[in-house]
């Protein structure tokens, strides 16, 4: 039950609600603990809430470090 | 899908088993628990003790809500829906599965005709209270640092449009009180694992920041990384943790940056601070009495509070008998050490808590890892002789 997963809003709504789609399938969530959020926007949803938002400088920055200490050993290797 | 396929890419993947491969040092054994249970699952869903080599070992840690309740509280839950015809408890699934006292669980109850409800989310309780004006509804409210802002979500809702036939009853617990319990274990005791670092909590993080485990290298120097959920995010933090242990350090490092924060989420914790009180003590599956590590609904809210609505009273029970979820939940035993195991109990009917839930290690153990279960049982060996030889 911890399990959480990466949704996109794709519509807000009243009352802190939003509808957010995750491979396809639209949900309405929870958005009260999250400030301004935009459509299109990924979030970490959580037994009905989103937690945060997922940075996307950030991701692809830590995807370059993968590739880099993965690399590192194909060099020295 | 995005944030997901890039994260279990096969390619990076191998590049970084073989870095591990290569940096990992022959003549040390690298001791790294995985805190969080939905990081146990990704352990065996995407195989990676295969990628590591043999001197790497992930001993799985009690960071699954459903598996450290003590069968006491769960028993409270019980009663009250026994007790109560007026209530209809309203739980997350797993809960229900648990066995309780005389291995009775709250499905078995529902089927004796107690009104127990699955939910999704603490929001599809209020609407059962919004719907059901004449019974009482109470919340089975579990979990880490990750559920709790929503539960609170749920009382301020709550109050907001007097629902007075809504009620919690409180369970959520605390992460760094547990990893604490964890590391004060007398290294002399039978019960004592060894543990070099931490594969810090993804989205317990997310909420509390990642300075919250300062302690954990300030005062007892053991590194910790917090990683993201995905194989990939497992991978990159276990090679962070076997650089900082090779090179000698013990830092608070976060792989999980996409997520997570040093100070973690401010709007989260503000409606934490102002539904909750820290329990003095609370008892734990497992780990026993540890203070100020769940909360309690403080007395601004306490007509929210089910334990005080309807005097409930904590009595501590026994779990199933032979069943080894408590050393399996400090990581001192393997699900496999326990004679139970696949053979009186599976995921169909669960004899203990950690066989329930898909973040608990036994049900992950027997749902990804029968196969794997030679090589696990020879590392498991290899243990206890280590163990027998360092107490020697
Ligand atoms: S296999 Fe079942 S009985 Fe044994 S420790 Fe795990 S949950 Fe308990």
């Amino acid at each position: 039950m911890c399990l959480a997963i990466p949704v996109q809003i794709t519509e807000l709504m009243d009352n802190d609600r939003a509808l957010a789609s995750a491979g396809g399938v639209v949900r309405e969530i929870g958005t009260a603990l999250v400030d301004d959020l935009q459509v299109g926007d990924y979030v970490i949803l959580h037994v009905g809430y989103a937690l945060s938002k997922l940075d996307e400088q950030e991701a692809l920055q830590t995807l370059q470090t993968m590739e880099q200490m993965g690399a590192l050993t194909e060099v020295t290797a | 899908m995005k944030y997901v396929d890039e994260f279990r890419d096969g390619e990076r993947a191998r590049g970084l088993a073989a870095a591990l491969r290569q940096e990992a040092q022959p003549g040390r054994h690298y001791r790294l628990m995985e805190f969080c249970g939905g990081h146990t699952h990704a352990v065996f869903r995407y195989g990676i003790p295969d990628l590591l080599p043999d001197n790497i070992e992930l001993v799985h840690g009690p960071g699954c809500p459903v598996c450290v309740l003590p069968t006491g509280r769960l028993d409270m839950a019980m009663r009250l829906v026994l007790d109560h015809p007026e209530v209809i408890l309203a739980s997350y699934g797993d809960m229900l599965r648990v066995p309780g006292s005389e291995r009775r669980s709250l499905l078995q109850a529902r089927a004796d005709g107690a009104d127990v409800r699955m939910v999704y989310s603490i929001s599809d309780a209020l609407e059962l209270a919004r719907t059901n004006p004449q019974r009482q509804v109470v919340f089975f409210g579990i979990g880490f640092e990750t559920t709790t802002p929503p539960t609170a979500l749920g009382i301020l809702e709550a109050r907001r449009s007097a629902l007075d036939n809504f009620s919690v009853f409180c369970n959520h617990v605390l992460t760094p009180a547990a990893m604490q319990a964890i590391l004060n274990v007398d290294p002399a005791s039978e019960e004592s694992v060894e543990i070099d670092g931490f594969i810090g909590p993804s989205h317990v993080s997310v909420v509390i920041g990642s300075d919250s485990y300062a302690f954990c290298a300030g005062q007892y120097h053991k590194p910790v990384v917090i990683a993201g959920f995905e194989p990939l995010d497992v991978l990159q933090s276990i090679l962070m943790l076997v650089r900082q242990l090779n090179e000698g350090r013990a830092e608070i490092e976060n792989q999980y940056t996409r997520a997570v924060t040093s100070q973690g989420n401010a709007k989260a914790q503000q409606v934490v601070q102002e539904v909750f009180t820290l329990r003095p003590t609370f008892e734990w599956r497992g780990l026993g009495q540890i203070p100020t590590s769940a909360l309690a609904i403080s007395d601004d809210y306490a007509i929210f509070d089910a334990e005080k609505r309807f005097a409930m009273r904590y009595v501590p029970a026994a779990g199933t008998k032979g069943c080894e979820c408590p050393a399996v939940l400090r990581g001192a035993k393997k699900p496999i050490d326990c004679k139970l195991f696949a053979t009186a109990c599976s995921p169909e009917s669960p004899l203990g808590s950690c066989m329930v839930s898909d973040e608990g290690a036994c049900a992950a153990y027997f749902t990804y890892g029968r196969f794997r279960e030679d090589a696990l049982q020879r590392q498991s060996q290899q243990r206890a002789a280590v163990k027998a030889r360092r107490q020697a």
